[in-house]
């Protein structure tokens, strides 16, 4: 993994709790089309999420792309959201379905 | 601006949705969580780094350096496409308990875990499966032979590691993708039983 120059949280400040702090590390983030009319201007770190996620992606994967640690991008992506930039899909707190769980076992048993 | 995000995104076509879920593969440092999220996922196996950096957590006095934590927990995952819509994530990470703290965050949400389990170091997923237990989590505790030719009774690993019936055992090869697929198959089988159990009979 290629190290960053930057200490990781100096780019957050110090922060390690995101505004909005449902990000999970499987949260999707997804460029919005004010994310992509503020891409020619954006810089650093918020113009590289924005090009990571015309297609949605992991919070997870975004942490690997942009060689953070996860506390960090979670971080940086809320502030993103904040901005109008990306959305993010916010899960409910509530158990996995018996639907969604007997979907995952096909998809599992049709590898 | 700083509004809430929405659900979607403005204007985002809805069928680019995606839905992802996780399972969390846990266990001892080098008992084969990084092999198990190879063997099944379609991507290499990707590494980021979770450092101790809460405030307030209780960490080994050894990893402090002036009162401020150093270590950073190296976390693997890897991801399998299930359908159009359905993304599955393997997030292998150590199960030690000064690692807990991560894990509340990691686990919300998550179909359930596997504890990878190398006999010869049995104590190794103790704070795992005790993680597990105490949060009514669905997991299973699979025995990773890489030496075939030792095997345990499941009813002494059983005993040893102090689980009841309720929990599977199952024997695994972390290296071997249909292996490594079973035991996914049967830790989801195994949170549709658990999650049938608490819904109230109508």
């Amino acid at each position: 993994m290629t190290r960053r120059l930057a200490r990781p949280y100096a780019l957050v400040g110090g922060r390690t709790t995101p505004s909005l702090p449902d990000l999970r590390i499987e949260t999707q983030v997804r460029r919005t089309a004010a994310g992509l009319r503020a891409l020619p201007t954006a810089v650093f770190e918020r113009r590289e999420i924005l090009l990571l996620c015309a297609e949605p992606v992991s919070i997870a994967e975004l942490a690997v792309r942009l060689r953070v640690p996860l506390g960090v991008a979670r971080v940086l992506v809320a502030d993103a959201a904040a901005d109008g930039g990306v959305s993010v899909d916010i899960p409910d707190d509530a158990p996995i379905s018996v639907e969604l769980l007997q979907r995952v076992l096909d998809g599992l048993r049709a590898l | 601006m700083g509004s809430a995000p929405s659900d979607v995104g403005a204007g985002a076509p809805a069928q680019l949705r995606t839905i992802p879920v996780k399972i969390v593969i846990a266990g001892g440092f080098g008992v084969g969580k990084t092999t198990f999220v190879g063997a099944v996922s379609e991507i290499a196996p990707l590494t980021t780094e979770a450092p101790l950096t809460v405030a307030g957590v209780e960490l080994d006095d050894t990893r402090l350096v002036d009162g401020k934590p150093t270590t950073t927990v190296a976390m693997d995952f890897g991801r399998i496409t299930l359908d159009r819509e359905l993304v599955l994530y393997l997030f292998g990470t150590p199960g030690q308990e000064r690692f807990w703290f991560m894990w509340d965050d990691l686990i919300r949400g998550a179909i359930g875990a596997i504890v990878l389990a190398d006999t010869r170091r049995l104590a190794d997923s103790f704070a795992a499966i005790d993680y597990f237990e105490h949060r009514h989590i669905p997991f299973l505790v699979a025995d990773n032979r890489f030496d075939p030719g030792r095997v345990h009774g499941e009813a002494q690993l059983r005993r040893a590691l102090a689980i009841g019936p309720g929990v599977p055992i199952i024997a695994c090869d972390a290296r071997v993708r249909e292996s490594a697929k079973t035991a996914l198959i049967r830790l989801v089988e195994h949170a549709l039983v658990r999650r049938r159990q608490s819904l109230p009979t109508s």
